[in-house]
């Protein structure tokens, strides 16, 4: 280190760095839905996450320095995280064309830009740290900052989740001739009669109903229901193989109700298990609706008549 | 596969009246003599060529790639 480098500097790189690592450590948890996958993934993430940190941590005892070509690694770091999106993006693509049941183009951007994010969330808590130990000139003050930059990062680590704006209940499957139904809402025709008692003994139907009319419209979202049927397999397991397309899972809306049907046959196939993973499925970012539209986020609820029978 | 809006190509029919179907209507036609050769037909087609089995409730079975 530079012989005329004061310890106070040095201690807020130290400090920026550790508060870096431990928010990019804190958020990259992998739960049920085992992604990212033990152990490679998260390598490849800690490792940017440590790179992350130290670009933060360094930027402001650079300046302080008169160092103003930190500016320049800021810059070459976020083209890294830019990156980061990109390598996730393509992995999850790659593997959703061979998978039964993909995840979906929507869900894979979600996925990709909250790496992107994270890793931004990382460099922002280091530097917030390191920042503060040099303006106060007090490392005490930085770790209670820094402290206070990881709650707020760990807030944003859970999004909204299914159960939040919909409620979700085991309802019967019904076939009428070849047709099945769950309740009110027309899921698909099935041509073969053993394809159609397969369905009934194994397939368990849910219904979704949105909470109000921005939740209807983030469900009525295609990107959307391909998450929901995703994670449904992905958490209970899929009896489909590929040549027996009629056990894909469908999620299908009645429009004058708004209404969501499911119909799904799992390996695991108890409704509460089913139920509780429906219930945590997240709302993609993508399929938020209503805040911005034109029509206002209530145009559902103005117009009676048939709006009437709306869940509220 | 499991996309909320598929593309969809009718790559069979199975059916038990010649009336309902055109011959080189661009898919091939599996005539049946019974419902149940119908079924039969259609289940096995439907497991070489991976396709869905869909009734037009008029004596007509289509196989359907989704």
């Amino acid at each position: 280190m530079n012989p005329s480098f004061p310890p106070l500097l040095g201690q807020a790189v130290a400090l920026g760095m550790v508060a870096g690592v431990l928010t990019r450590m804190l958020l990259l948890s992998s739960d049920y839905r085992r992604y990212p996958s033990l152990p490679h993934g998260y390598l490849t993430h800690l490792s940017l996450g440590v790179i992350a940190a130290a670009v933060g941590a360094a930027a402001v005892p650079a300046f302080v320095r008169g160092e103003w070509t930190a500016v320049t690694f800021l810059v070459v770091v976020a083209t890294q995280f830019r990156e980061i999106r990109d390598m996730e993006r393509q992995t999850l693509r790659a593997i959703d064309e061979m998978a039964l049941v993909p995840r979906g183009a929507a869900y894979i951007e979600g996925i990709a830009r909250v790496f992107e994010a994270r890793s931004y969330l990382t460099m922002f808590t280091a530097l917030v740290t390191s920042g503060t130990v040099v303006l106060t000139g007090s490392w005490l003050a930085g770790a209670l900052l820094g402290g206070l930059a990881l709650l707020q990062a760990l807030k944003l680590k859970t999004g909204r989740i299914l159960g939040e704006i919909a409620t979700v209940r085991e309802a019967p499957l019904r076939f009428e001739g070849p047709h099945l139904y769950v309740e009110d809402v027309y899921i698909m025709n099935v041509g073969l009669a053993q394809e159609r008692e397969l369905l009934q003994k194994h397939g368990r139907g849910f219904v979704i109903e949105p909470r109000d009319a921005r939740a209807r419209d983030a469900l009525a979202e295609p990107g959307q229901r391909q998450a929901i049927l995703f994670e449904l397999v992905n958490a209970l397991g899929l009896r489909k193989d590929t040549s027996e397309p009629f056990w894909t899972p469908m999620l299908r809306k009645n429009a004058d109700t708004g209404r969501m049907a499911l119909v799904a046959a799992v390996i695991d196939a108890d409704p509460a298990a089913m139920r509780r993973v429906l219930e945590r499925v997240p709302v993609l970012e993508s399929a938020r609706r209503g805040v911005a539209s034109p029509a206002g986020p209530e145009r559902g609820a103005s117009k009676g008549g048939e709006e009437a029978a709306w869940p509220k | 596969m499991a996309e909320v809006a598929p593309r969809k190509s009718i790559l069979a029919m199975v059916t038990t009246d010649r009336d309902k179907v055109a011959a080189g209507g661009g898919a091939p036609v599996f005539y049946a003599r019974d419902e149940d050769e119908a079924q039969h037909t259609a289940f096995l087609l439907s497991r070489i060529l991976d396709a869905m089995v869909h009734d037009l409730e008029n004596g007509v079975l289509i196989l359907v790639r989704h």
